[in-house]
């Protein structure tokens, strides 16, 4: 599929790396020692996903094949398995490649509200970009609500966005409430007859309270304007992000109800490894994966593609 | 910042200082060590020569049979965190009649124009006349973020329209309008990009040889996990950095990148990005870092804050009035907003020794937020009128009520308010009257007390039921303190 050969090539790099390492481990015929799994640890421990989980796949490869003869074959199915059932969890999410928007949870009735949060510099608002121009592409009408009115030309940012792919914003001055901002963009998208809401916000840090509970408020005008609302509420998480991601999500979750994790900047050599351990710790999916800065450099997540392209042999 | 790494590396070495003292033992506490450093994001291969490191001299017959060997064990890995985050040199060389050049670049959204900002916010501080340049021509709106920045700041931005120039041409222009201007340090803020997109990186090294930065500082986020070496190294190939700023570190990050980036680059880490405003850059301590890291407070940095920010005639006339015993709400008003000029209660908190970890507690207590307390104080003290504030026992049930009214709060919170100034001033002229020893060792007693749960003074629930959300640190010590001291007096006269 054109979509994962992009996917793919972005991933290429951490494939390499990991590859390099691993192919020259598990050789065929050779005896799967102690030295060999604390390797290959290594190699886990680079990818971010955490000592955990990377604890896991070891100890499941110590436990199946250890002190034995490597089935290089065998190995790889196990590392595999082990980190594909982490991230489809329990099969709620559905991402289907016919239909980009499957994973989306979208409203029965009216418009559709998502609310795109994150911290400072993880790529929300180019995120919201993207899946603006994605939604408007599978004929979707749009509205952008730039509730971002703390940074400094954080709302021209959007708007200059908003002009390309030819979609609505509605937007306030600078310092403004953002959370009038988020009501205004709703009222607008139900009075036009709007399909989908996607609500920007500052950055934040997740152990800024006040701003956390902005945020919490921004979530519980939003439902006063559109009842069930928001639909969505993605979280935007920086591929390079290291263990401190899964407080990002974690925090997150409480204030926003996080539904799922777009994770952007993967066409780096960073692995984004950590959203395995936010899978395992929290159950959050990661929904679509961003791969580049231009307006289309936004794909489909798939578990199996993802770790593929993170493990593959060939 | 560094709240969990602190955590699990006091576990691991909590360890070391109780029992006795084996070759095995240190090798298991050791692998919990490099558990938390990798825990903490520190690259893998940094966290075992790391560890190999400590493991090796540890081990070794002249700690084992010291006196404290646990203690010895801390120390070494004191100076091993030292050595990784050390030297540095914070020095921006400006020469006479010469202009600076400093060079910002980075990955994308790691706040590479909020640190232009922040930068010369301290250059100009230091007395130097910077001038910023837009030359992050990529990200939409890029260049009105830095002149808002600009203008915040009070310097000046040079910037072209995106369309019809080129960095390297924007850069070239900014170097001639500086002069014109008598600017004599140029920030050049650089798009966000990838160490792995080719182009990008050879137009920023055209830059760089056009040019020719006196400084080319790395921009680096605090969270990045075990990528940030790959990024760091890339960018250091490409440009031979001669320092990074470490930015959010002011979020939970455990900040694995800063042991890290050092260790395997060898480009120093010269200041850290510790909040959004524009003054929040510090010149990076690999001394403190490491005392914070170990738990063990950082007074050196709290000091230099309040140097910077506490007007020294005031806080005398403070310290004046309190020995005369003349100390009333206004004064302790007063005190508070200057307090709090220095930052929030909770990071204050973190830099004093021993108080981190009550932060922590405090702050896992839902609803425990010194800086909320703090605010409603002050609340209720500015609905006050001038005598009330003068002679708090005026305060009748009436009058209590009016304040609760006029500030939001409940009648029961501004009686709490009242005891506890009352008992704060009494307790503050017997302070004031110690000499510097006794006024530390009360401290000290206070704090140990504090830091344990089965102490009578912070059985915190009770302390919650009893009067609800109401300044919970420097009033309630100094509270207990004074009840300390009414019963030591008590026994002396007996």
């Amino acid at each position: 599929m054109a979509l994962f050969s992009k996917l793919k090539s972005a991933l290429k790099k951490t494939k390499d790396l990991l590859r390099t390492d691993v192919r020259d481990l598990f050789k065929s015929g050779e005896i799967l020692d102690e030295a060999k799994l604390e390797e290959f640890h290594r190699g886990l421990i680079t990818t971010d996903m955490g000592v955990e989980a990377s604890e896991e796949v070891v100890e499941s490869l110590r436990e199946e094949f250890g002190g034995r003869t490597v089935d290089p074959d065998a190995v790889w199915e196990n590392v595999k398995n082990t980190l594909k059932e982490i991230l489809k969890g329990d099969g709620s999410t559905n991402w289907d490649p016919e239909n980009p928007l499957s994973p989306l949870n979208m409203a029965t009735e009216g418009p559709t509200v998502i609310l795109v949060s994150g911290v400072n510099g993880v790529g929300k608002t180019t995120s919201i970009a993207k899946l603006a121009n994605y939604l408007t592409k599978s004929g979707k009408k749009v509205v952008l609500a730039a509730g971002d009115t703390f940074r400094a030309a954080a709302v021209d940012q959007l708007t200059k966005w908003s002009q390309r792919i030819g979609c609505e914003i509605v937007r306030k001055d600078p310092g403004t409430d953002p959370a009038s901002v988020a009501f205004a963009g709703c009222d607008h998208a139900v009075q036009i007859g709007a399909d989908v809401v996607l609500v920007d916000t500052a950055g934040r840090l997740q152990t800024q309270q006040n701003l956390m509970q902005e945020l919490e408020k921004i979530r519980r005008v939003i439902n006063k304007r559109i009842e069930g609302a928001p639909h969505e509420s993605l979280l935007v998480l920086d591929a390079t992000t290291g263990q401190n991601g899964i407080s990002q999500a974690s925090k997150f979750s409480d204030a926003a109800g996080c539904t799922g994790i777009v994770l952007a900047k993967l066409d780096g050599t960073a692995k984004g490894g950590v959203v395995v351990a936010i899978r395992k710790k929290m159950g959050i999916p990661v929904k679509y994966v961003g791969v580049g800065e231009q307006l289309d450099d936004l794909q489909l997540f798939s578990p199996d593609d993802f770790v593929e392209a993170l493990l593959e042999e060939s | 910042m560094f709240e969990s790494i602190t955590q699990n590396l006091t576990d691991a070495l909590g360890n070391f200082t109780r029992g006795k003292l084996s070759e095995g033992n240190i090798r298991d506490g050791m692998a919990q060590v490099r558990k938390a450093l990798l825990e903490a994001d520190v690259n893998y291969d940094v966290a075992k020569s790391f560890c190999d490191n400590v493991t090796k001299q540890a081990v070794g017959d002249q700690v084992l049979k010291s006196l404290k060997p646990g203690e010895q064990i801390v120390g070494i890995v004191y100076n091993e965190l030292v050595n990784l985050m050390g030297p540095v040199d914070h020095s921006i060389a400006i020469r006479r009649g010469e202009m600076a050049i400093i060079m910002m670049c980075g990955l994308q959204g790691a706040g590479k124009t909020t640190t232009c900002g922040k930068l010369a916010t301290m250059l100009k501080e230091q007395g130097a006349t910077p001038m910023l340049v837009a030359a992050d021509l990529q990200r939409p709106a890029a260049i009105e973020q830095l002149r808002v920045i600009g203008e915040q700041v009070g310097v000046p931005v040079y910037w072209e329209e995106a369309g019809s120039s080129t960095p390297v041409k924007v850069c070239q222009n900014a170097q001639k309008a500086a002069k014109k201007e008598g600017c004599n340090v140029l920030i050049l803020d650089t798009a966000g990009r990838l160490h792995i997109d080719d182009s990008l990186m050879k137009e920023l090294v055209q830059i760089d040889n056009k040019l020719m930065p006196h400084q080319a500082l790395l921009v680096c986020d605090a969270m990045t996990g075990q990528d940030a070496v790959n990024s760091a190294k890339a960018f250091n190939e490409a440009l031979e950095l001669d320092g990074v700023i470490l930015t959010k570190l002011d979020g939970d990050t455990r900040g694995g990148a800063a042991l890290s980036v050092k260790a395997v680059t060898g480009v120093p880490i010269k200041y850290i990005g510790v909040g959004e405003q524009l003054d929040k850059l510090e010149p990076f301590h690999p001394e403190r870092m490491a005392q914070r890291i170990l738990g063990q407070g950082d007074v050196a940095t709290l000091l230099e804050t309040a140097q910077r920010v506490l007007d020294a005639e005031e806080m005398e006339d403070q310290q004046q009035k309190m020995l005369e015993g003349k100390f009333t709400l206004d004064d302790f008003l007063k005190a508070m907003s200057q307090i709090q000029r220095m930052g929030s209660m909770k990071s204050l908190m973190k830099l004093i020794p021993g108080m981190g970890q009550m932060a922590q507690a405090m702050e896992a207590m839902d609803g425990m937020d010194p800086d909320k307390d703090v605010k409603r104080v002050k609340a209720m003290i500015s609905s006050m009128t001038v005598e009330e504030r003068r002679h708090p026992d005026r305060i009748d049930r009436s009058r209590r009520n009016r304040i609760a009214i006029g500030s939001g709060t409940d009648p029961a919170e501004v009686n709490d308010l009242l005891k506890q100034f009352k008992g704060m001033s009494g307790m503050m002229q017997q302070m004031a009257g110690m000499n510097m020893g006794d006024r530390m060792k009360a401290v000290r007693e206070l704090q140990s007390e504090a830091m344990n749960p089965n102490s009578r003074g912070v059985s915190q629930g009770k302390q919650r039921s009893k009067r609800g959300d109401l300044t919970k640190d420097a009033l309630r010590e100094k509270k207990k303190k004074e009840r300390q001291r009414q019963k030591k007096a008590r026994k002396r006269k007996k």
